[in-house]
């Protein structure tokens, strides 16, 4: 290996990569780390959003392993055992560039992306799990990984290591998240013929669908469940606060079962064959929960700056990658004026200010606080909704007058009209 | 569609296994945190953490581990040491 480079990037995720591909594109000697092959370690929801992607690679939709384009979006409220929906299909997202939104599988995405960095003249080191960072005079000069020849020099390092962030914490820029701050998501890929998938989902060849569930899906705690559909599999998962799993007791995998025990949920996965089973952390904490971005020599890039959108939009993928275009181009920056102090690399966050990364994550700041502060909403209130609802529509020879003021008795004495109104103004700043 | 038990689930993975455990804890300073607070034995989407009432210990079975973090952050102590597995080492995702 070089004994130098001109950046070290740790870790070959979306933002790591992004940053990688962009330095090598403009001539300077860049190395990533990555602990395991590219995407062996990584998992996530399931829809990639390429705006970033597209910029450096037009069209990469026609070599890249992605799965469907994303044409129907559908929201529904569960309740334990019925379900309200709202669902939506764009017939224009079906062309190019379709939305930039595209179910992969990171496995195969990560590794073909890193390929591309490669291919534009990046090292990728690979099995390298970076244990700590070179410092010198308080600046980060490179960093040290756990093997033969692992202590290894460069002019500044960009921290793309993903949500467990011990070498963000071991630069001092933040301390240990906090349980509200993160979800856990769990997610199963089951496999199913890609004919089954298009006929029950209403898809043509090549287009997605991507359903999320609220209300119960966790059989009453907080949290929302989702499935989302690849060529010939579908990502079907949950995604908890690590607080509150914490404090109700609850055991992820019962909470999964029970997801995909509900008669809404398992319907679309009859037949399939379980492929595979996945666990990783969401950075929900949001604007707030963004810590110290640089440091001498050091720039935090993707989840491990807590650069992820948690509102119904959930969008980390497209922040990463444009976190790490920023990063590089900071680095460019920096390159001609031979200073990567934390002043000079601070233009990173500038452009991070003045980007949708840091104006969408200020617009829901208050996101994080109001999911756990609205549980009537994944409790009682769905059940009682969805009761009147049915109420509404079974078929009876009562008088229509009759059924409805026993349907709003029964709601009323079940619900807090002003506690539901209380939380749904909550739960609307998390969707709009 | 068939029912998996969470072995059942672990044992469709693959996992390049080390010879000790990334995850250390501080057995002292878990046997002073109190059992309702003991989140690491259900928390674990792939229950690596088991009490064993007999020799009232926790048992780590890391090489199940998933590498998500969950633990870590949910620990109200100090107790618990989480690295990553060495490089090379741990789960490997076909799908992700
Ligand atoms: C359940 C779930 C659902 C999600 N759904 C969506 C979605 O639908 N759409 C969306 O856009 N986003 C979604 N996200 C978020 C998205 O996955 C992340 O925001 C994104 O992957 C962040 O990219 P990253 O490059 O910052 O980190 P990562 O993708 O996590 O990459 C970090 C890389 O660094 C490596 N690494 C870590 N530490 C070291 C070290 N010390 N040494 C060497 N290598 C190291 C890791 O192995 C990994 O390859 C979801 C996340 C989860 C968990
Ligand atoms: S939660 Fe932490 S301190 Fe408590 S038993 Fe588990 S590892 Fe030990
Ligand atoms: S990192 Fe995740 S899978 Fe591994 S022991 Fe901790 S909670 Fe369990």
């Amino acid at each position: 290996m070089e004994e130098r480079f001109d950046c070290i990037i740790v870790g070959a995720g979306p933002s790591g990569t992004t940053a990688a591909l962009r330095l090598a594109r403009e001539g300077l000697n860049v190395a990533v780390f990555e602990r395991g092959k590219p995407g062996a370690k990584n998992m996530f929801g399931g829809v990639l959003y390429s705006t970033i992607l597209d910029k450096l690679i037009p069209g990469f939709w026609k070599e890249a392993p992605v799965e469907r384009h994303v044409i129907r979006k559908r929201f529904s409220l569960l309740s334990s055992d019925s379900e309200a929906a709202f669902d939506l299909c764009f017939n224009a997202f079906d062309r190019p560039p379709f939305n930039n939104s595209f179910t992969v599988l990171r496995a195969r995405f990560d590794r073909w992306y890193s390929e591309k960095a490669e291919e534009a003249g990046a090292v990728i080191v690979t099995g390298a799990n970076v244990e700590d960072f070179i410092v010198e005079d308080g600046a980060i000069r490179g960093v040290k990984a756990g093997m033969e020849g692992g202590l290894v020099r460069a002019d500044c390092v960009i921290c793309a290591e993903g949500v467990n962030s011990l070498l963000a914490e071991k630069a001092g820029l933040k301390k240990k998240p906090a349980p509200e701050s993160m979800t856990l998501g769990v997610k199963e890929i089951i496999s199913l013929p890609k004919e089954t998938i298009e006929d029950r989902f209403s898809l043509e060849d090549g287009q997605g669908a991507a359903f999320d569930f609220f209300g119960a899906a966790l059989g009453g705690a907080v949290g929302s469940g989702f499935i989302y559909t690849n060529r010939d599999t579908l990502s079907v998962g949950i995604g908890c606060p690590i607080s509150v799993l914490k404090e109700k007791g609850l055991r992820p995998n019962d909470l999964i079962e029970g997801f995909k025990a509900h008669p809404s949920v398992g319907r679309y996965l009859r037949g399939g064959k379980m492929e595979e089973f996945s666990a990783h952390m969401i950075p929900e904490g949001g604007y707030r929960a963004i810590p110290g971005l640089v440091r001498d020599g050091l720039m935090l890039v993707g989840d491990s700056a807590g650069l992820l959108n948690p509102s119904i939009f959930r969008e980390g993928t497209n922040l990463a990658m444009a976190s790490g275009l920023f990063a590089a181009e900071t680095v460019i920056e920096a390159r001609k004026k031979g200073d990567f102090s934390a002043k000079t690399l601070g233009d990173y966050v500038e452009r991070l200010k003045g980007s949708f990364v840091i104006k969408d994550l200020k617009r829901y700041r208050g996101v994080p606080t109001a999911i756990t502060s609205i549980p009537g909403l994944f409790g009682e209130e769905p059940e009682a909704i969805l009761d009147f609802l049915k109420g509404h529509f079974t078929v009876s020879e009562k008088s229509k007058d009759e059924i409805h003021s026993e349907l709003k008795k029964a709601f009323r004495d079940r619900v807090s009209m002003k506690r539901l109104f209380l939380e749904l103004y909550r739960a609307s700043k998390i969707l709009r | 569609m068939e029912k998996k038990t969470l072995p059942e689930k672990l044992f469709l993975l693959s996992f390049k296994v080390d010879r000790t455990s990334h995850l250390i804890l501080d057995k002292e300073a878990c046997m002073r945190c109190p059992e309702s607070e003991r989140a690491c034995l259900w928390i674990c989407p792939s229950e690596v953490y088991k009490w064993d009432a007999e020799k009232r210990d926790i048992i780590v079975s890391y090489e199940g581990c998933l590498e998500c973090g969950t633990c870590r952050i949910a620990c109200p102590s100090g107790a618990l040491e989480w690295r990553n597995p060495r490089g090379g080492f741990g789960v490997a995702y076909r799908f992700g």
